[in-house]
């Protein structure tokens, strides 16, 4: 088993711990005050799993992390970022590393993912705010030769930028919306999350 | 006989909810809570929920009543881990999750398909109070 994996899953645990507060409050002013938190406890999860015992592949490590993810969550993230992670370990079978193809694959796979399992669409306020801007992003870029490092960079830019059209918008799905109007102003939790993770990640693969 | 599965953020309430169900239902029926997380804390686990249909069903079946928010995509989620003839089998109640509960208590113990017994839930939704 490759250690960049664990390397790859260290990185985004270490940005929701330390944004869990964050994620939080953001899920204060318009949810229910839970996102950083079950972010933190499923992705805390998760390493334990996956350092007690190392998995024998890429795939099956990104489907523990689905599984665990699921099932200790606890909130809509749980069972969207599980079926995010569980087309990546579908994308990544019999693969033992990810090139700049296979990125495109699995940010397109997670998002189709997500959609299917929230049944959101964009301008809803959700993660799919930052996530497609990002996969759209990213695959325009790797058409166009850019490395590697360039296209992740474009679309944790493409990812920001989502959050921040968050603001504007009104929540159509999740407990958001029972705030409707009163929704905007404030960013999405999810939304952001996606970034924070795409961010890690980068910063990941930068210090390889 | 149709089983039934009550999904809650809380393990009190899937219970709570079980409990007044199954007052209504045969000894026969399968009622199973499946709320909360295995740690004892407030959300829902598509894992749990999924081993909780395999216990409900007999064969005839399994309607699901839901709370709010994640339970509906946890319940959704969990569908996934069943094999296919098990999954087609179940139906998820768009229904308020106590008289729901109720209603499709009271249809499965009289031995109605799967498809009544969701409907009995889902008719709950119109039911006045006052």
């Amino acid at each position: 088993m490759d250690k960049s994996f664990l390397g790859a899953m260290e990185a985004i645990t270490g940005t929701i711990h330390e944004n869990k507060e964050f994620l939080t409050d953001l899920d204060r002013a318009i949810g229910d005050a839970d996102h950083g938190h079950n972010m933190a406890r499923g992705f805390h999860a998760v390493m334990e799993k996956l350092r007690a015992s190392p998995p024998a592949d890429l795939s099956t490590g990104l489907k523990t992390t689905a599984m665990t993810l699921i099932s200790t969550v606890g909130g809509a993230s749980g069972p969207l970022y599980g079926t995010a992670f569980l087309r990546c370990a579908k994308v990544m079978q019999g693969k033992d590393s990810i090139d700049k193809t296979d990125a495109v694959q699995l940010l397109g796979e997670s998002l189709d993912g997500i959609e299917s399992r929230g049944k959101a669409q964009p301008g809803d306020k959700t993660m799919i705010d930052a996530l497609k801007p990002a996969y759209d992003t990213f695959a325009a870029a790797s058409e166009q030769n850019r490395t590697f490092l360039e296209c992740l960079e474009e679309a944790c830019k493409a990812a920001e930028e989502g959050v921040n059209y968050t603001k504007t918008i009104a929540a159509r799905k999740g407990r958001a919306s029972y705030l409707g109007e009163r929704s905007i102003g404030h960013q999405d939790p999810g939304a952001t999350s996606v970034m924070l993770i795409l961010k890690a990640l980068t910063e990941y693969y930068k210090s390889l | 006989m149709v089983g039934l599965v009550i999904v809650s953020h809380s393990a009190k309430l899937a219970e709570g909810v079980a409990e007044i169900a199954a007052q209504m239902a045969g000894r026969e029926l399968k009622l199973v809570a499946a709320g909360g997380l295995q740690n004892g804390g407030v959300g829902t686990d598509a894992v749990r929920i999924s081993n909780a249909i395999a216990q409900a069903d007999s064969g005839d079946g399994v309607v699901i009543l839901a709370d709010l928010g994640s339970a509906i995509l946890s319940a959704q989620t969990a569908l996934e881990f069943l094999e296919e003839p098990a999954r087609e089998r179940v139906r998820i109640a768009d229904a308020p999750i106590v008289e729901g509960a109720v209603s499709a208590a009271i249809q499965a113990t009289i031995g109605s398909p799967l498809g009544e017994v969701a409907d009995a839930a889902e008719q709950a939704r119109t039911l006045r109070k006052l």
